[in-house]
């Protein structure tokens, strides 16, 4: 196919005939365009409109005052961006390492380690908190040690956050490993660590100082993707119970009207935000992320 | 080749041993007590009784069971609805702002925004939604007051299939633009000028030429879509109050416990889940695989 098309291509084309038929009549594209345009902006201006409308007749902001001066918000949602930092943290000091020594030592893993960072896709959110609950919310026997009890994690405050944090890192590895990866390939790793070697620098150094600094916009859009993901994530909080934003704006929304149009709206805008920047950094390669 | 057939070579590196997969061993240490045990619990729940003997009682009342079958049937109704929907207007909107002759400038914004709605999803999304199309929503509001069509009296509902698919819709095909847009870049414009100067029209180029070399990605990029639309939670919650019983609601009654308490019958539903998302994501690599043979 491709050799009957390049025999044809040898003879010279009136290509830019064709060319002008086809953009002077892109008048389907206009109306699909605004059709999107539509879907995308009118739940946003109906949000919008909504939340400034919450005393009778008039245009205010009253819905935000009131949405922002509840103590229970700051607290929900400082909580959801710290556990949003620290799955970002903790994603990296696992997922780096572990990218940078695939590339310099161990290709034979790079299949294996590729189709872990894809399960999450094949695990729903529901699934998986569903699993973690099962496995940790009996006492664990971790085999090969000589404590075979670990107590539930479920039952305390420290375990949950363990849990939490360890399925956002899940939910967020096919994003982080991407981004972490495509980062690395346009840096000479090899080539990087004999340098540092040479001049004395020990693993920690290397990866801390040397290929950190140099994957760090593939990072940040890694990270910023995961902040969206984690900051407004209902499911694996509210089965873990933990007081995050997503729950907190769901109950919010069982017996108030105007408060979580307000809130929605400030959670898209915080989405805009983190995709604007995205698109600054990585200059136009945005990633796509799964719905919850 | 027969000097590599000797086992002498294969020494040539001996740092790859088993000591670098050391290196590797904290990721795969996540991996297991994350990813593998949680599911792997799953998997063998859903074959023991409480008792923990071996059994299929679970897994045939996965068939037998007709709230769980229709459970399931619902989700992948919806899931396909909207993964077709959003196909075909998520690649309309691609088409228009690569090949369709749109100005460039279109094309970035219509990108961005793709991402934030494609991550825009769950609890907000609902109550946009119920913004928007509720009973008080903006629209439906602007239907009565300025068409006089009243869209609840005519039968219509946000709290139901409908409405559960038109919000999905909205993650739904901005996630088709964002794999469809550079798939349609990949359409060389040789192949259309080939085309054109063997006296093809537009019509015969697109069913011959483009369709063909983009049907595999258009599919692959469906099938994402519906494991997307088929995982789905936090949005049909929201919006429906469990009220619409898919899958994924019926799965999280189970993990609340406040259903029939059959520890084993819940295993098997997300089993069952897991199942259909492996066969989904299975046709996904094998489409993909096809889509590499022309668009790169």
């Amino acid at each position: 196919m491709t050799d009957f098309l390049s025999t044809h291509l040898a003879k010279p084309a009136a290509g830019s005939k064709a060319k002008d038929t086809k953009t002077s009549r892109p008048l389907w594209s206009w109306v699909w365009f605004i059709l999107g345009a539509l879907y995308f902006v009118l739940p946003l201006l109906a949000t919008l409109e909504f939340s400034l409308s919450m005393e009778r007749d008039v245009i205010g902001f009253k819905a935000y005052e009131m949405a922002f001066s509840d103590n229970k918000f700051w607290q929900t949602f400082g909580y959801s961006v710290f556990l949003a930092v620290m799955t970002i943290i903790v994603s990296i000091i696992l997922i780096v390492p572990t990218a940078y020594w695939i590339r310099l030592r161990l290709p034979e893993a790079r299949r294996i380690v590729e189709f872990i960072t894809l399960l999450p896709f094949v695990i729903p959110a529901i699934i998986l908190v569903f699993g973690l609950i099962r496995v940790y919310s009996s006492p664990f026997d971790v085999p090969f040690t000589e404590i075979t009890l670990i107590p539930p994690l479920t039952n305390y405050k420290f375990g949950t956050n363990v849990l939490i944090v360890g399925g956002y890192m899940v939910l967020a590895l096919p994003y982080m490993y991407r981004s972490v990866d495509t980062g690395m390939r346009t840096v000479d790793v090899r080539t990087l660590t004999e340098a540092a070697q040479s001049l004395g620098a020990n693993w920690f150094t290397i990866i801390a100082r040397v290929i950190l600094p140099n994957v760090r916009t593939a990072l940040l859009s890694g990270a910023l993707l995961t902040f969206a993901i984690v900051v407004g994530e209902v499911v694996l909080a509210s089965f873990l119970g933990i007081q995050a934003f997503g729950p907190y704006l769901f109950l919010l929304g069982q017996h108030r009207a105007y408060e979580p149009a307000a809130l929605t709206f400030t959670t898209f805008l915080l989405t805009w935000a983190a995709m604007g920047l995205i698109q600054l950094i990585t200059g136009g390669q945005s990633q796509a992320a799964g719905a919850h | 080749m027969t000097e590599t057939a000797l086992p002498v070579p294969k020494m040539k590196t001996p740092r790859s041993s088993y000591k670098s997969w050391i290196g590797v061993a904290p990721f795969f240490l996540f991996a297991i007590l994350f990813l593998f045990l949680p599911s792997l619990r799953l998997f063998v729940g859903s074959f023991t009784t409480e008792a923990g003997d071996f059994t299929l009682a679970n897994v045939t009342e996965l068939i037998t069971q007709k709230y769980i079958l229709d459970a399931y049937l619902l989700s992948i109704k919806i899931s396909a609805v909207t993964a077709l929907g959003g196909g075909i207007l998520g690649f309309l909107l691609a088409y228009s702002v690569t090949v369709g002759g749109l100005p460039k400038s279109l094309r970035s914004a219509l990108i961005t925004f793709s991402g934030v709605a494609s991550n825009f999803a769950g609890v907000p999304l609902a109550f946009a939604f119920v913004a928007t199309l509720g009973r008080t929503g903006f629209i439906t509001a602007v239907l009565k007051d300025v068409f006089g069509i009243n869209i609840y009296s005519a039968g219509f509902n946000l709290y139901s299939f409908t409405g559960l698919c038109l919000t999905y819709m909205y993650f739904q095909f901005p996630l088709m633009v964002l794999i469809m847009a550079p798939a349609l870049d990949g359409l060389k414009r040789e192949w259309r000028e080939a085309a054109e100067n063997l006296g093809a029209s537009s019509f015969q180029y697109w069913t011959r030429v483009a369709m063909p070399v983009l049907l595999p990605s258009i599919l692959g990029a469906m099938i994402l879509l519906f494991g997307n639309a088929f995982g789905a939670y936090a949005t049909a919650y929201a919006l429906t109050g469990g009220r619409l019983p898919i899958i994924t609601i019926q799965i999280g009654a189970q993990v609340r416990g406040d259903v029939l308490h059959n520890p084993g019958l819940g295993n098997a539903m997300a089993m069952g889940m897991v199942f259909i998302m492996a066969i989904s994501l299975a046709g996904y690599s094998w489409l993909q695989g096809k889509t590499e043979r022309w668009l790169k």
